[in-house]
């Protein structure tokens, strides 16, 4: 940690997630229950903004912090972590191409947490190429009219506004960004999905039948909306690398708890080298994700470029989740596959951590073409804070 | 109305405990924390500076290791504000009583109106240093509150018993102690973790409270711990094994024999 307070900060997270999470988390997930109240209790902490200035209520924390507090809070709640990602995303075109009076109108209270965001850009035919979307946003004087439905929406049906690309022009890239207020009349949420895991983060279609959005909650100029929702998507990424890595380290610590105090021919298991090879190589994969993020992070907190590093860190982190907590299933044996131990549960969350926020094999897309126009990888040496 | 809230520093208490060659518990080598029964005191204060006119101030005061700080600063962090720190080599193993001699010094030097204390430390759980400090302080002591209710300079607590609820009532000048009944503590939240950066702590010793060396430490102490040992492992439980159906007869003689029923 950086500094003394980004300690204390993942002190307080620790307990938060402990005192606050930990109890609810199963039953909640069990019982596909959303859990609004805990988004507050975060807010008020000051965990939902840390990545935003302070002028706007926003902690002022470098990527390399709030990244660790969301690892902090998926490493109890995946759901939750899931959420945080999403809340954060949902305020990021507003605050990179909103004007300073859209800003001071809405971003206070969407950093405290007092208004949960959601983000609408996948359609049910559109998902990894968002440029086909057809929902549409029609000027009419002052106000535009969105038509259309929007998959796929994190918090669909309890967000309190929704971060909304739709067209407005006929151009393949004529997309514009509207900030829509849950309220809006004609704004309907389709019943959940019925999802393999994350059962605690309600995911829904949203319609949009003729609503009406006033010009002043477009974000940017018309025909920018594909590009806010691309360069809101790379920090996205990074945000669920993070998830994906305090998930697999979640199962991690589960697995080597159980190692410790399970017997078998009369030693616990994690002093067979066999399952302590198993458990090695998820801690590998672990700190492997970690440090890539992490690596992503510091790049972006230089200014300096960080998709393909984003890229890099969502393909890795979830990847590696997907494989260690298939493992700690493997570690736990029966009881592991049992709904009566929570590491099946991961297992079901790290699936969809491959697909969303791009899928892992869009990911590879993006490293590759970024390949393709430079041919040396990374650049190690970055330039020191100055 | 000024207040003074007394913490402690304590080992975590999820972690193991360890001690000293001396029989004094390790404070250096473990993780610690503060005592989260002194977090309800540090809430109550905040209560009732909150209900304030906004002039009042919370100092935090400890007597402990240089660690202690975390302490002071978690207490800071949940909008306290300001600390004082006492910390002199010559302390370390000092009992209740030596503590409340330390602790009733430096709060005399304190601009205060009365003292918060949590109902007794997770560590050494002795639960007397309220009742000392306001003996030492010539102040009433209003001890065990689990709700606490103040106009002016007024007190009015209630204090649960085995046998009897009290309400017990004081005027400032007064030495209160709080239950975990009292109300749960907030967090911290992430603008107290930064806005606590900018408030004073001051370190204090032994002599800057002019008290002598002698009197406190272990030497000094009336109490001494002559032996500790570890918890034994839990044993197992006894297995009723139901083989020709007398096995809830069993059970029952079981918890009956136990008095559960």
């Amino acid at each position: 940690m950086p500094t003394q307070e980004a300690a204390d900060l993942i002190g307080l997270t620790r307990e938060l997630v402990t005192k606050e999470l930990a109890p609810p988390v199963a039953r909640a997930e069990a019982t596909e229950t959303f859990p609004r109240d805990i988004f507050r209790t975060l807010g008020r902490a000051g965990l939902l903004s840390l990545p935003y200035p302070e002028q706007y209520g926003g902690g002022g924390q470098p990527y390399e912090v709030y990244l660790q507090v969301l690892e902090e809070i998926a490493a109890v709640w995946s759901s939750v972590g899931v959420g945080v990602s999403v809340h954060a995303l949902s305020c990021f075109g507003l605050f990179t191409r909103g004007t300073e009076e859209q800003k001071q109108r809405w971003l206070p209270d969407m950093l405290s947490g007092e208004l949960l965001g959601a983000y609408c850009l996948s359609e049910a035919h559109a998902g990894s190429d968002p440029a086909a979307m057809r929902t549409t946003a029609k000027r009419d004087g002052d106000e535009y009219v969105l038509n259309g439905a929007k998959a796929w929406t994190t918090h669909g049906g309890h967000a309190d506004f929704y971060k909304v690309m739709a067209r407005t022009s006929d151009d393949r890239n004529g997309i514009s960004c509207f900030l829509v207020p849950a309220d809006a009349p004609g704004l309907y949420a389709d019943p959940p999905e019925r999802k393999m895991g994350l059962t605690g983060s309600a995911t829904a279609t949203m319609r949009f039948e003729g609503v009406r959005i006033p010009v002043e909650r477009r974000l940017g100029a018309e025909g920018e909306g594909l590009k806010i929702a691309l360069e809101g998507l790379d920090s996205g990424r990074l945000g669920i690398a993070a998830v994906a890595t305090g998930l697999a380290q979640g199962a991690l610590d589960t697995a080597i708890a159980y190692a410790k105090e399970r017997e078998t021919f009369g030693k616990p298991i994690i002093e067979h080298q066999g399952l302590a090879f198993v458990l090695a190589d998820m801690e590998a994969a672990v700190q492997s994700a970690r440090a890539t993020t992490l690596a992503a992070a510091r790049r972006r907190d230089q200014g300096l470029p960080f998709s393909r590093e984003a890229s890099v860190a969502k393909l890795v982190a979830t990847d590696n989740a997907m494989k260690v907590t298939t493992d700690a299933v493997q570690v736990l044996g029966g009881y592991g596959y049992t709904r009566d131990f929570p590491v099946e549960r991961y297992m079901r969350e790290a699936k969809v951590m491959q697909i969303f926020e791009g899928t892992n094999q869009i990911q590879r897309m993006v490293i590759g073409r970024a390949l393709s126009k430079d041919d040396r990888g990374t650049v190690s040496v970055t330039k020191e804070n100055s | 109305m000024n207040i003074v809230v007394c913490v402690k520093y304590v080992p975590d208490a999820t972690a193991d405990r360890h001690f000293e060659a001396d029989n004094t518990v390790d404070r250096v080598g473990v993780d610690g924390l503060l005592s989260e029964l002194d977090e309800y005191a540090v809430e109550q204060a905040l209560q009732l500076k909150e209900k304030g006119d906004g002039t009042d101030e919370i100092t935090v005061l400890t007597v402990g290791p240089e660690q202690a700080s975390d302490a002071i600063r978690k207490a800071l962090q949940m909008g306290a504000d300001k600390g004082v720190h006492v910390v002199d080599d010559a302390i370390a193993g000092s009992d209740s009583l030596a503590t409340s001699l330390v602790l009733a010094e430096a709060i005399k030097k304190i601009d205060h109106d009365f003292v918060v204390c949590g109902m007794a430390s997770t560590d050494g759980a002795m639960s007397v240093v309220p009742a000392m400090l306001a003996e030492r302080l010539g102040v009433p002591q209003v001890t065990f509150g689990s709700q606490i209710e103040m106009q002016g300079k007024e007190i009015r607590i209630r204090r649960d018993g085995d046998a009897a609820t009290e309400v017990i009532g004081a005027t400032a000048p007064f030495v209160l102690s709080v239950t975990d009944q009292s109300g749960e503590a907030r967090y911290p939240s992430f603008k107290g973790i930064m806005a606590a950066k900018k408030k004073p702590v001051e370190t204090w010793s032994l002599a800057d409270l002019g008290v002598e060396a002698e009197k406190v430490g272990l030497s000094a102490s009336w109490t001494q711990v002559e032996d500790t040992a570890a918890r034994p492992p839990r044993s197992q439980g006894e297995i009723v094994t139901d083989e020709d159906g007398s096995g809830a007869t069993a059970l029952a003689g079981f918890l009956a024999s136990k008095k559960f029923i």
